[in-house]
């Protein structure tokens, strides 16, 4: 059953505020969550006046001068700092998004980041992504052929099944979209999510693999995939313009087709 | 999933701001049990009619009353709007329609659209 309320250990409480460095004119509010497993304590949200002339265009920039110069103790993933490595996904104005591809000047009043939402927080803005990656796992990604591969080269695809795993393949894992679903949130323990059944469908898509049939009996199961009822915020959300939800609208029409 | 309780769950529907789609979506969800709700009452009303234990003269003063009629209004609206996101879903289900601005768009026609039928419903009911 779905659980709207949080946690009594989740309630989130007013944090610090640190105010703008001397001389700053130009500044802006920038809320984050913070949550700090050894204090025992509720997380709470810290107010950081951020001093806009001396800070780069996007949030990830914010985030990285606030623990450079107010907070060092601030905790988050990130790394490419160009959207393709999926680190920095996180709740920005109250919508998932990579905080390195997410500009400062799109966001009206203050800047509020949460962590990606209804997951466990291990620290700040990490999440506890284990489950996530599970469900990656149990779709079983990577090619399956009855077929050994050519001896010297390739196995081939003609450019019209190459286009089919377009707008499946190129998904960065960052989590922006299971984390987005309400039907996630209310049953991520059997309910694949967004991602791992967009995943799925890059393979079953897939001219060369050959397991479309094990993958579509797989996902034959009242939850693991008719969890999704087209809330469409997956697709809203995805920070690469990918449509988890067509894929899944996909997959459900091969399994209405293939009994026919 | 072997997972530590003692950490904090993250803040889901108190932070998150749901786009128009997923509005559209629960209050399908909605409409769909003031439906189911609506059509058990309006066996009633038939029943009544009919000559069934209910008296018709209480059943008539009841829908007459503003409360009866505020109800029947409601319920035409969530009539118009399931049937509306009905069609979306039939859409959906042969794969058409999931552009993300598609999908907004079509959310905001089946609102409209079910308001706009209500309307004429009624002006027609009222005119009769």
């Amino acid at each position: 059953m779905a659980e709207f309320r949080l946690p009594s250990n989740s309630i989130v409480t007013k944090g610090k505020h640190f105010p703008a460095p001397d001389g700053a004119t130009n500044t802006r509010n920038v809320i984050v969550y913070r949550y700090d497993p050894d204090s025992g304590k509720n997380p709470r949200t810290d107010t950081f006046e951020v001093d806009m002339d001396t800070c780069g265009p996007m949030v990830l920039d914010a985030i990285i001068k606030i623990k450079t110069e107010m907070d060092s103790t601030l905790t988050f993933r990130r790394s490419c700092r160009e959207g393709i490595c999926g680190s920095c996904a996180m709740n920005i104005d109250g919508s998932n998004t990579l905080a390195c591809t997410m500009a400062i000047a799109d966001i009206e009043g203050d800047i509020t980041i949460y962590p990606l939402p209804h997951q466990a927080v291990i620290k700040d803005l990490v999440s506890d992504l284990t489950n996530f990656y599970a469900q990656y796992a149990s779709v079983e990604p990577w090619l399956k052929s009855d077929s050994p591969a050519p001896p010297d080269r390739e196995r081939l695809q003609s450019p019209e099944d190459r286009e089919k795993i377009d707008g499946a393949y190129e998904c960065i894992l960052c989590a922006c979209c299971s984390t987005s679903c309400p039907s996630y949130w209310w049953n991520s323990d059997r309910y694949l999510g967004p991602a791992a059944l967009l995943a799925s469908y890059r393979w079953i898509a897939d001219s060369r693999d050959d397991a479309t049939g094990e993958r579509l009996d797989d996902l034959e199961d009242p939850f693991k995939l008719y969890r999704c009822h087209t809330i469409m915020n997956c697709a809203q959300v995805c920070p690469k313009g990918l449509n988890p939800a067509k894929a899944i609208a996909e997959t459900k029409k091969m399994l209405v087709q293939r009994r026919m | 999933m072997t997972r530590n309780d003692k950490r904090p769950l993250s803040p889901h529907l108190q932070v998150y701001k749901l786009p128009i789609t997923a509005y559209v979506s629960i209050g399908n969800r909605i409409a769909g049990v003031i439906n189911s709700v609506a059509l058990f009452i309006l066996v009633l009303v038939i029943a009544s009619a009919a000559g069934a234990p209910t008296d018709s003269s209480t059943m008539l003063w009841l829908l007459n009353s503003w409360l009866g009629k505020l109800a029947m209004f409601v319920f035409t609206f969530t009539l118009y709007f399931h049937m509306c996101n009905g069609i979306r879903h039939l859409f959906w289900d042969a794969g058409v329609g999931f552009e993300v601005e598609t999908a907004n768009k079509t959310a905001k026609v089946s609102i409209a659209v079910a308001g706009v039928l209500t309307l004429i419903t009624w002006i027609i009911a009222s005119a009769s």
